[in-house]
């Protein structure tokens, strides 16, 4: 895509935005992204893992040109890591440097440690600076995996894009990042980080995007194999698994069964692929019993009916 | 002429005046001045409004910020279709999950008639929505028609007295029956004594680590930040060191107590613990089970004891029925653990164990859970029979699963529940011991 690329003025230029980065997008998915970027709100996407939450900032930054600065939250991440750092080992050079050249006064000496040249910058501060081809796109990816502590900071981030140094006073972004947060839900974000951004619940796709997605992403599956696949993982989402396979692993699915020079399923490779789509024994075990095998006579059948 | 002829302002009549809090009227008028000298000649922020009042109604929790966003959605969006409004307001208006159904519920009572949106949509201008709103009266979902009729269908709750009911302790039983609850109010003397049990609470699992930094004294590790920029104090001559340590929390603590028939006895003292549990600790989540599984966190956070119970009481459908443990804690593994167990958590199992069902999925939920949090402890209450054994199948099913195994011997009061879970874990809460003393019988 050109670095020029514009934003998109509705709804369905949002939807071919998307699409012309590879993302096959339902409507209500469009609508609150279009939202986001018309508003300057940040984008809160929750849904399973695998559904492609983490892809929509991927394919955003692609086709807007823009940076992409990607924050992975883990339990315990700080301040130190996700905003800036002083260079200390840098800072404690200049203090002896300045006693030796006798320049010891502490108003000086405060401004000159303490200064940008010592600032080590972290994700969210890159994000509120200036940037070739606009504003870049800051993910905050698994917000549920860091604790509440840091959580109450990003409010301050979100709403005004300003981060406050003590030392140095407040950076402010000139044109605001594009925002978007991601979680599992595995534990709830609160209420008031939520009211700040447009929340979306990012759900399984149906079967007709689902086959849309694979004919996207995986090219080379021929027409009969990619409906076999589509079939078979959304009968496996309706049989109440501990986890259900998400989009991710139904794309892992088909590119392993092309691999194999698949062209249809059959009861043996299913058996000998499904850790590729499941990932708890327990549904391994159910599956490789005999219900992994009338699912797959049931899917065989609706396909031949279907045509 | 507006929709207000049944949403409009304080309609506390219905007897549940914690809902509208007395300045809530003032305020909402405030919030509609402002929406309309924003749009002098347009209705629909009025529209809007009010349809983000029938979401509150409808339990949602709606703030006024987000009417203003949503009628500035409205206009950014430019929408064209019934399909993107609905859209458009979800996307600033639903921030939970769980409110979707609600708010799908709300927009198709809301807008259906009379080509509303439609018309709304075309001009952006003055228009006379419904007027004679009494033929639209059609039951839909049942909180959001409470809402948008509020005051017109009176309460009409049976409440069943619990010392008319068969006492069912001792036995089990798979049948589903959905009935609601009434507890006895908690005397200021309970109350007084309960916060003083609590306050020497000692939770198995009390603290953990994190990987947090707090400042200390002691020299543990050095703290860079603050080493430098207190040395420049002193215009960077002396440098100092400043330690650092790791922070201890208490873990999140997820309360699953059984509330079926043969508990009913103990129902309103466990759930009165979890209340004060919740005062003390931040992530604390409670879940009711006896033939489904309740979320009651929400409910039980009400400040007020008894608010909080009968809050709880009220979302709970399965008071003093039959008991599926296995069940439910398949719904709850499911539909739960990967939200509320995520961070390391203490699990406080409460039950008695005795389970009707003949299957393995017990055990096998069990395990399950067990794998998923950090400790599980098994408080029951049947122990406070003296020579109690590990007979029943449901028993022998969960011993192997859990961490830890508390005996509640006499349990009138939040004290003595108090008491048997700050003893340190002994011989005597090892589930191996009772298994084995059940092979040797």
């Amino acid at each position: 895509m050109a670095d020029k690329a514009k934003m998109p003025a509705n709804i369905d230029e949002t939807v071919a935005l998307l699409e012309a980065g590879g993302y096959v997008s339902d409507r209500a998915l469009a609508t609150v992204l279009f939202l986001s970027l018309s508003m300057g709100r940040p984008l809160f996407l929750e849904g399973e893992a695998g559904v492609g939450k983490t892809e929509i900032a991927k394919v955003l930054s692609q086709t807007l040109g823009r940076k992409l600065i990607r924050l992975q939250c883990y339990e315990g991440l700080d301040i130190n890591s996700a905003v800036y750092e002083w260079n200390y080992a840098a800072q404690m050079v200049e203090i002896r440097m300045r006693e030796a050249s006798g320049d010891t006064d502490r108003d000086a000496m405060e401004s000159g440690v303490f200064s940008e040249r010592f600032l080590i910058r972290r994700p969210l501060l890159q994000a509120l600076e200036e940037q070739d081809g606009g504003a870049p796109i800051l993910l905050i990816d698994e917000l549920d995996r860091t604790d509440e502590a840091f959580e109450a900071f990003l409010l301050e981030i979100l709403s005004d894009f300003q981060v406050t140094i003590p030392e140095l006073g407040t950076i402010r972004a000139k044109e605001p990042p594009i925002v978007i947060i991601t979680t599992n839900r595995t534990r709830e974000i609160h209420d008031a980080l939520k009211r700040r951004c447009l929340y979306h619940w990012v759900d399984y796709p149906d079967a007709e995007r689902e086959m849309a997605i694979v004919k996207v992403k995986v090219p080379k599956a021929g027409e009969e194999l990619s409906r076999e696949i589509v079939a078979y993982v959304q009968k496996l989402r309706e049989i109440d698994l501990f986890k259900n396979p998400g989009v991710a692993e139904t794309l892992d699915w088909a590119t392993a069964l092309i691999e194999l020079d698949m062209i249809a399923l059959d009861p043996q490779t299913v058996s000998d692929t499904i850790g590729v789509l499941l990932k708890y024994q327990d549904d391994i075990a159910r599956i490789q019993a005999d219900e992994g095998q009338k699912i797959l006579e049931q899917v065989k059948a609706d396909v031949r009916a279907a045509g | 002429m507006t929709r207000d002829g049944n949403t409009n302002g304080n309609q506390g009549k219905d007897g549940i005046p914690r809902v509208n809090r007395p300045d809530d009227g003032v305020r909402r008028d405030a919030k509609l001045q402002s929406v309309r000298s924003a749009n002098p000649d347009g209705r629909l922020p009025e529209n809007i409004l009010y349809f983000a009042r029938t979401l509150r109604g409808a339990g949602m929790r709606v703030g006024p910020a987000s009417i203003v966003d949503a009628v500035e959605a409205v206009r950014a969006a430019g929408i064209s279709s019934r399909e993107d409004f609905y859209w458009v307001l979800h996307s600033v208006l639903v921030n939970r999950r769980e409110d979707h159904p609600v708010f799908d519920e709300a927009f198709r009572l809301f807008w259906r008639s009379r080509d509303l949106i439609e018309k709304m949509l075309q001009m952006f201008s003055p228009m006379a929505p419904a007027r004679d709103r009494e033929e639209e009266k059609k039951a839909g979902q049942q909180r959001v028609s409470e809402s948008l009729f509020q005051g017109r269908e009176n309460d009409k709750k049976t409440v069943e007295q619990p010392d008319i009911e068969i006492n069912a302790l001792m036995t089990a039983s798979g049948k589903e029956v959905l009935r609601k609850k009434d507890f006895a109010q908690m005397t200021a003397e309970e109350l007084a004594r309960a916060r003083l049990a609590m306050s020497d609470l000692v939770l198995p699992v009390n603290k953990v680590l994190t990987r947090r930094f707090a400042a200390v004294n002691k020299p543990v590790r050095i703290d860079p930040r603050r080493t430098l920029s207190t040395s420049l104090r002193s215009g960077g001559d002396l440098v100092l060191p400043k330690f650092k340590k790791h922070r201890e929390i208490h873990p999140p603590v997820v309360v699953l107590t059984d509330i079926s028939g043969s508990m009913a006895d103990y129902s309103r003292i466990f759930l009165h613990f979890t209340h004060a549990l919740m005062e003390q600790r931040r992530r604390v989540h409670a879940f009711t089970f006896g033939t489904r599984i309740t979320n009651v966190t929400r409910q039980l956070r009400m400040k007020d004891p008894d608010e909080a119970l009968m809050e709880a009481t009220d979302s709970v459908q399965d008071w003093s029925g039959g008991t599926r443990i296995g069940a439910t804690l398949h719904e709850f593994n499911l539909k739960w653990s990967r939200r509320v167990l995520g961070q390391g958590a203490v699990v406080l199992l409460i039950t008695d164990g005795l389970e009707r069902e003949q299957d393995d999925q017990l055990e096998r939920e069990m395990d399950r859970l067990h794998r998923s949090c950090r400790r599980l402890i098994w408080l029951n209450p049947l122990l406070r029979f003296e020579g109690f054994q590990a007979k029943a199948r449901g028993i022998r099913a969960m011993l192997p699963h859990v961490d830890e195994f508390r005996p509640v011997h006499s349990l009138d009061a939040i004290a003595d529940l108090c008491v048997a879970l700050s003893r340190p874990a002994g011989r005597r809460n090892d589930p191996r011991i009772w298994l084995d003393a059940m092979r040797a019988a």
